[in-house]
């Protein structure tokens, strides 16, 4: 008996008792719907979190040095050699955080004054809106000078151009040499919300002379690493052990995330595949009270030259392709479900195609499997004996 | 045609046995009409049974269209149930689900006949039962006299050898179960050959020879 015969019969069959089919399918469906909602979600986390790690920058390393000895200290022309002699780094600038009172005429606002060099915007992707960035002349010369923020120059000087203008930090005064486009929205404690003034000068401030943190740009988010390593190397010569420094790169840190949601995602389609299993398990029910109660048929269709196989193949047919619907209207479940718990707790939603296949070949390899022994049950029976039955 | 030589059906029952037949043997010739009269327990469903080749002499032989099929495996007996023989039900036996049609075309099914063939010999058995223009109709939308006559053509419709009928009209009113035997009748005149079983002797006088059984042994064998 050909295939197609086969599937056509168990169409029927499905058809003729549609609320039955339905409870066999809903192991499957949930299941099914489970795995797509999960995984769509959190793919659209592990998406989101790439996201924001390429708009901090992917390529970015950031060193801190906590160990503090006299003998041991890192200079900043150091930290430039490391640079220089790597071809995996390509910017690299200290950080000094300073908080200050940055006051102008009769306006002040609280705020944090960064000491950097020149290539610190070129890491944090700062552009220019007026005047000039910080330069390696200021550092050189030791300038007091400032480059601000949108933030800063809305409140200091309202809408009015601060070239030239003098700003105070600290009681310490600074010509304002440039302003920096907009990146966020302007607003306190944004990435608007910032002064950047030569860590030369910033070292004044702070009465500290020793500058604990780098920021490092990778040539490309592919030599990350390698970067760190020549990093590495050089503050191993330095330090005797690793236990004075720290190296984190955002690269290093979106690993953790994706092997995060990597682990997590088994752990859900581990646990959603339960309610597979128990939805086999269902289906295996319905099919041996479905070759029970038609033993008659089965008989019949004996009668009139059905073989062994040809039972077999309608049986598992049926038993396949009630899971195939199941595992079609779990995916659509699911996929309806996903987009309404998007919307519902604020999350993005990615639908995994490959969640869709695979759990699509799953339901209907769980219906062949677990149709596989009612259906030989049926195939097996005596024709006589089943016509007998009633 | 069918030929049973020196047959026997014995169940073992822990220690005792049950001889449902008890050494048959007769031969049945094309375009015969053979009823097979007995009692309940008589053993002519077991004979029944196994000229249908739904089972096997524990003894003996049995020809079928000359073939011996005493020691077939159950690939081979369906594949004859499927081709040569025909079978009628006193319970009709036809699938709730499927309509007239598919009814009628299962036995084709089995036997790989394509869709263009199946649709003429279907046509033509339900023709010859006169019931064509039911087609597409349900069991549950059938009289009892109808239903068998759907049996009939799907006993029909593969061009058995031999066409079996068990207590065809056990299930009908007299005056349907006249109709019934008719159409058997008019089948046998068309050369086809009927072996009927019946416990009843009025309607095993309607066909041309009886067989009668009685304990598992043939105890008559008379042409009407």
């Amino acid at each position: 008996m050909q295939v197609k015969q086969a599937f056509k019969m168990a169409v029927k069959s499905i058809k003729g008792n549609r609320f039955r089919s339905f409870l066999t399918m809903l192991g499957i469906i949930i299941g099914v719907a489970s795995v797509i909602v999960l995984v769509a979600l959190i793919n659209g986390f592990s998406s989101d979190m790439s996201e924001s790690f390429s708009t901090l920058g992917t390529e970015l390393i950031t060193v801190n040095i906590t160990g503090r000895s006299a003998d041991n200290q890192v200079a900043v022309d150091e930290m430039i050699e490391v640079l220089d002699s790597s071809e995996n780094l390509a910017y690299c600038s200290p950080q000094v955080n300073i908080s200050v009172t940055a006051k102008a005429d009769n306006e002040n606002v609280s705020t944090t004054a960064f000491g950097v060099n020149e290539d610190y915007t070129s890491i944090k992707g700062y552009q220019l809106n007026e005047g000039r960035m910080l330069q390696y002349g200021d550092t050189k010369n030791r300038l007091k000078v400032a480059v601000i923020g949108t933030y800063i120059a809305d409140t200091l000087f309202s809408g009015k151009s601060p070239i030239g203008k003098s700003i105070k930090l600290n009681a310490e005064s600074y010509e304002i040499v440039g302003v920096l486009e907009e990146k966020a929205d302007s607003s306190e404690g944004s990435d608007d919300d910032i002064v950047l003034i030569p860590y030369s000068a910033a070292s004044r401030l702070t009465r500290n002379s020793t500058i604990s943190s780098y920021l490092f740009n990778a040539s490309s988010s592919t030599s990350v690493e390698a970067g760190i390593n020549d990093i590495q190397a050089f503050l191993n010569t330095k330090f005797t052990s690793s236990d004075y420094y720290r190296i984190s790169s955002a690269a290093e840190s979106l690993e953790q995330v994706n092997s995060l949601t990597s682990t997590l995602t088994l752990v859900l389609v581990g646990v959603a595949s339960i309610s597979l299993l128990v939805g086999g398990i269902g289906i295996m029910n319905i099919m041996l009270v479905s070759v029970s109660e038609r033993t008659k048929e089965i008989g019949i269709r004996k009668s009139l030259g059905g073989r062994y196989r040809d039972i077999l193949t309608q049986f598992v047919i049926e038993a396949g392709l009630t899971s195939a619907m199941g595992g079609v209207a779990g995916i659509f479940l699911g996929i309806i479900l996903a987009y309404i718990a998007s919307g519902l707790l604020g999350m993005t939603v990615k639908i995994s195609l490959l969640s869709v296949a695979v759990s699509f070949s799953v339901s209907v390899g769980i219906g062949i499997l677990f149709g596989y022994s009612p259906a030989r049950k049926a195939a097996r029976l005596s024709p006589i004996e089943a016509l007998r039955y009633s | 045609m069918i030929e049973f030589k020196n047959v026997y059906k014995i169940y073992h029952m822990g220690d005792s046995e049950v001889r449902a037949i008890d050494g048959i043997s007769f031969t049945i010739d094309k375009g015969e009409f053979v009823a097979i009269v007995g009692q309940s327990g008589s053993g002519k469903s077991t004979c029944m049974n196994i000229i249908g080749a739904l089972d096997l002499p524990s003894e003996g032989e049995y020809l079928l269209t000359g073939l011996n099929i005493t020691r077939y495996d159950e690939d081979q007996l369906a594949q004859i149930r499927n081709r040569t023989l025909g079978f009628i039900f006193q319970q009709y036996n036809l699938i709730p689900k499927l309509n007239v049609y598919e009814n009628v075309e299962l036995p084709l099914i089995y036997a790989n006949v394509p869709e263009k063939e199946r649709y003429e010999k279907v046509i033509r058995a339900l023709e010859r039962v006169g019931l064509a223009n039911r087609m597409r109709h349900y069991q549950h939308e059938l009289s009892g006299g109808q239903q068998q006559r759907v049996s009939i053509a799907r006993a029909l419709v593969n061009d058995p050898s031999v066409i079996l009928a068990d207590e065809p009209t056990g299930a009908l009113d007299s005056k349907t179960g006249i109709e019934v035997l008719e159409l058997l009748k008019q089948l046998n005149n068309e050369g086809n050959t009927i072996v009927l079983i019946t416990h009843d002797n009025s309607i095993a006088h309607q066909a041309k020879r009886m067989i009668q059984i009685h304990d598992g042994k043939v105890v008559s064998d008379t042409l009407n």
